[in-house]
Order: C-alpha cells, then sequence, then structure tokens
C-alpha cells in the first residue's frame, strides 16, 4: 500500500512468525482455490463420460494414471480440509471456541480430521478398486 | 489488491554491528530495525551486542539502555515501562507485543526488533498511527444518548451490564493486534481492524449508550467489519490477553440478530 509519504512500509509477511492461527486460515483459502480447479477436472470426467467411450476412455485414462491419483489425492485432502475447517468457522460464528486454547484444539482437530479423512477414503477405495 | 514485497524504498539492508559487550558474563544480540528519515538511505538492521548484566530484564530495558550508552539515535516510543501506556509496541522475535512486557530470557537467539507491521516508518521503530487513529475516531469511541443524564448522580447501570465491558475497557489501544491481522495489512485503508473494532463493540454492549442501531449501520460493510476473517492472530497477540476475535464475532452475531 503506497502511503504516499515517502515513508517506508515496515515489514510484515517477511518477519511475522508463522502461527498456527494464519496457516489454519491460508490453508482454508488455499484449499478453496484447489477444489474450485479440482472441480473443472471433475467437470471434464463428466463430459467425457457424456460424449462417448473413447472421450472417456481418455479422461479415465489420465485420471488413473498416478499423476492424476496424485492429483486426486491432493484434492481429497483439499475437500476434507475445507469442510473440517469450515465447520470451524460455523462454530466461531455462533460466537463459540473462539478463545485461544480452544482456537487452538479446533486446528489440531481439523488437522487431524482431515489427514485420517483422506486416509480412510483412500484406503476404502482402494480395496473396493 | 494485496502486496506482498515491500515496496523499492522499504527493501530492508544490512546496518552496521556495534559490540558493546565487553568481558560480558551473559552478552546478547539486538538485531533492531533502523530508518532515518534524513539521510535518504533504505531501512536496515543494526546489530548490538550488549551485556545482560547491565540493565533490567525486559526488551524496553535494553533498548533503553543501547540509546542511553550505545547509539543515541536509536528512536523509539516509551512511557510507563508495565503495559499500561501502549506506547512500546513493536515486533519482537516475530511476533507484536510490548517492549516493557516482552523478557530478553523469553527469546532464544538473537532478539530481532521491527515496527508494527504493515505501517508507515516515522523513525526507526516509532510507526505512522495517524490513519488509525482516524479509523478509532469513525466509530466515535465514546457514550452517545438521546435522554438527559439523571440531574442528581450518575447513570446507573446493573453490575450485570458493567460485567459485559470487562475484556473490552482494558485495551490500551496499542494496535498490536490490528497491526498482526493479514486482513489489515492488506485492507488497511477501509477494513477498521480488531483493534477498533473491539471499541466498537465496546460501545455497542454499554447499556447507558442509546447509538447501537447508528453504531451497527456504521459498520455494516463489506469492508470496514466484513474483511475479518477470523484469522485470530490478534487474540493470539494481544499483550493484554484480550480477545478482539470474539468481540467482532459478537458484532456480526448482532447484525444477523438484528434482521
Amino acid at each position: 500500500m503506497a502511503n504516499g509519504s515517502g515513508r517506508p512500509l515496515s515489514p510484515h509477511l517477511q518477519v511475522y512468525r508463522w502461527q498456527y492461527t494464519m496457516l489454519t486460515s491460508i490453508l482454508h483459502r488455499a484449499t478453496g482455490i484447489a477444489l474450485t480447479v479440482g472441480t473443472l477436472l471433475l467437470t471434464w470426467w463428466l463430459v467425457a463420460a457424456a460424449s462417448g467411450p473413447e472421450a472417456y476412455a481418455t479422461a479415465q485414462g489420465f485420471i488413473g494414471s498416478f499423476f492424476g491419483m496424485l492429483i486426486l489425492f491432493g484434492w481429497t485432502f483439499a475437500l476434507f480440509y475445507h469442510l473440517a475447517n469450515g465447520i470451524r468457522h460455523l462454530v466461531w460464528d455462533a460466537g463459540l471456541g473462539l478463545d485461544l486454547p480452544n482456537a487452538e484444539r479446533g486446528a489440531y482437530m481439523v488437522g487431524a480430521s482431515s489427514i485420517g479423512l483422506t486416509l480412510l477414503v483412500w484406503i476404502v477405495g482402494l480395496i473396493v478398486w | 489488491m494485496a502486496e506482498f514485497a515491500l515496496p523499492a524504498n522499504s527493501k530492508i539492508g544490512v546496518g552496521k554491528t556495534i559490540n558493546a559487550a565487553n568481558g560480558a558474563k551473559r552478552a546478547k544480540t539486538f538485531k533492531i530495525y533502523r530508518w532515518n528519515p534524513e539521510d535518504g538511505q533504505n531501512p536496515r538492521i543494526d546489530s548490538y551486542t550488549v551485556d545482560l548484566d547491565k540493565f533490567g530484564p525486559m526488551v524496553l530495558d535494553a533498548i533503553i539502555y543501547i540509546k542511553n550508552n550505545v547509539d543515541p539515535t536509536l528512536t523509539f516510543r516509551r512511557s510507563c515501562r508495565e503495559g499500561i501506556c501502549g506506547s512500546c509496541a513493536m515486533n519482537i522475535d516475530g511476533t507484536n507485543t510490548l517492549a516493557c512486557l516482552k523478557a530478553i530470557e523469553e527469546v532464544a537467539g538473537d532478539v530481532k526488533i521491527y515496527p508494527l507491521p504493515h505501517m508507515p516508518v516515522v523513525k526507526d521503530l516509532v510507526p505512522d498511527l495517524t490513519h488509525i487513529y482516524a479509523q478509532l475516531a469513525s466509530v466515535k469511541p465514546w457514550l452517545q444518548s438521546q435522554s438527559p443524564a439523571p440531574p442528581d448522580r450518575e447513570r446507573l447501570q446493573s453490575p450485570e451490564d458493567r460485567a459485559k465491558l470487562d475484556g473490552l475497557y482494558e485495551c490500551i489501544l496499542c494496535f498490536c493486534c490490528s497491526t498482526s491481522c493479514p486482513s489489515y495489512w492488506w485492507n488497511g485503508d477501509r477494513y477498521l481492524g480488531p483493534a477498533v473494532l473491539l471499541q466498537a463493540y465496546r460501545w455497542i454492549v454499554d447499556s447507558r449508550d442509546e447509538m447501537t442501531g447508528e453504531r451497527l449501520d456504521m459498520l455494516e460493510d463489506p469492508f470496514r467489519l466484513y474483511r475479518c476473517h477470523t484469522i485470530m492472530n490478534c487474540t493470539k497477540t494481544c499483550p493484554k490477553g484480550l480477545n478482539p476475535a470474539k468481540a467482532i464475532a459478537e458484532i456480526k452475531k448482532l447484525m444477523v440478530v438484528r434482521r
């Protein structure tokens, strides 16, 4: 932000120590963006399924490849993180759990449940597949 | 739009290194942000190594010692030295706090000191608070009423109503919280920030104030209030242990309730 005074701007992101509060917040935004981009992949898959067997095979081939699976794995985590942290925000919007110990506890719960649910879905998915 | 990098005139260089800890048993190095408006140079980091046995236990004791004994040009605000005036708010070891309440012992390694983040710098550790004071004035942080005061006594308040001000009236306006908030960094021109919103809430919940509706009208704005994304850096950093994030959440709740 130019302040028009010729004065320098004091350092901010460059010097502020990373806090779990900042980290969970920026991850929420990052996973939100990842989900939006991931939805394009899902759309491509659905459109391909509707267009015919050849297009579907191309899409399925990419998604079923190692790289495709890696993207899906990241997308699953993004989904569960965004969901769990969204619930945390919902609780906050009700005016609850805003004290520091509970905010920190919430951060750990979101981290653990999103990683746990991601692994669970993939274990179940790979067994069924 | 958020600018994550520092402008060209704000990039920080390396300054001088002064060792003033001759034969000290307990030496400690303080790396301090310096900017002199008169030399036309960019900000720099000066490094002072001093003897911890020469002064008191707090970071403020150290910078007062440096100013008095090592480098009289070092500039910072301070007054009460006991955490009630809010003058010596600065960024120490990566978080915002009051230099007078921050024990040197708590910092492992060199003590890095910067002005409050993302603020125009007047000199060294002194930020320009003009804009944030104007924002404070915009929420009219005083009692407003229509009805005349009782002629023979104060406007009374029940103990329960008075208790609603606990955790709010203690704010000393040091602005550690507002300048710790990434949302305030990126949108501080229009977002009021945690300190000012806590003050706004302090008057909104005051049972003696009769302008609650007008106060909420003023805050009903995508930027002034709703740039708060509950990041919670404010509550994490408050040197007085207050909870601006909670105050802002309460304002948001009132906005919903009054619809």
